[in-house]
């Protein structure tokens, strides 16, 4: 292979990265959900590759059970925005405050 | 070394994984989000993992991304446009990903994984299968009773109380 392991652990350390600044910074519910969404992209690329590279199969099934797990998430956070759109006619998190004493 | 087709998917997942965040509509950052996932899947080919990169394509840009670009059009619009952010936050975010990326990259190039090349043939599919049907067949009930549980739960999550049965019917 001409690609080494080291330069899709390095992709998947940029999109870590990007994905925690964007939970850092935004204060918008919907693009939360995307920084999560490419932080477990990034983790699904190294199991992938690591898997590639000892080489063994289960890299490629763990990542087939996290894309399964991270689709129910999906599912789950989208309809909790929805849920917190129509109580709060808004999708910032600063917003959403009933749960605080 | 890297050849020129995984540079290209290294700009395109990252220059779109940027773009998804930092765009100022919503729907044109889902749709750069659509190409993160694009990338990634383009990645598990060049893994020769064309069964992860289908199953990736599928459920993530076929139907993640279409999800999330439905519940963008249910949003009021003035706030599909509208950022909310404040602006010294986001430096020192962006001095938190910077230190990130420098202190890990530093840890991973410094560590043994730069050595570690291989020759053999990737894995075929197969093993996959047999895999999710021998030794890990009690996992793959659980993720289907947990992804039964969390349609069950999303569709009650977003059931309105507030409008009658015979309303919903007209």
């Amino acid at each position: 292979m001409t690609n080494e392991l080291i330069d899709f652990t390095l992709v998947s350390v940029a999109m870590l990265a990007i994905g925690i600044y964007g939970l850092a910074v935004k204060r918008n519910f919907i693009r939360m959900l995307f920084a999560v969404e490419i932080i477990i992209n990034a983790a699904n690329l190294n199991l992938v590759a690591f898997g590639r590279f000892l080489p063994h199969a289960g890299g490629q099934t763990m990542a087939l059970f996290s894309i399964a797990i991270a689709a129910a998430e999906v599912a789950v956070g989208l309809s909790l925005i929805i849920v917190a759109y129509r109580m709060y006619q808004n999708v910032d998190i600063a917003d959403f405050r009933s749960l605080k004493g | 070394m890297a050849d020129a087709a995984f540079l290209a998917l290294t700009v395109i997942t990252i220059g779109s994984a940027i773009a998804a965040l930092e765009m100022r509509s919503l729907i044109y950052g889902s749709i750069a989000l659509m190409g993160t996932l694009g990338g990634i899947a383009g990645f598990f080919f060049l893994l020769d993992a064309p069964f992860v990169a289908l199953f990736q394509l599928a459920v993530y840009v076929g139907s993640i991304a279409v999800l999330i670009l439905f519940t963008v059009m249910l949003v009021k619009r003035e706030l599909i446009f509208k950022m909310i952010e404040d602006r010294r936050r986001k430096f020192a975010g962006i001095g938190l990903m910077l230190i990130i990326m420098v202190s890990l990259g530093a840890v991973f190039l410094d560590s043994g994984i730069k050595t570690i090349t291989t020759d053999e043939p990737a894995v075929d599919f197969r093993d996959i299968g047999k895999n999710f049907v021998t030794y890990y067949w009690p996992a793959l009930i659980l993720m289907g009773l947990v992804l039964a549980g969390s349609v069950t739960g999303a569709l009650v999550l977003a059931r309105r109380e507030d409008v009658e049965d015979d309303q919903r019917t007209n």
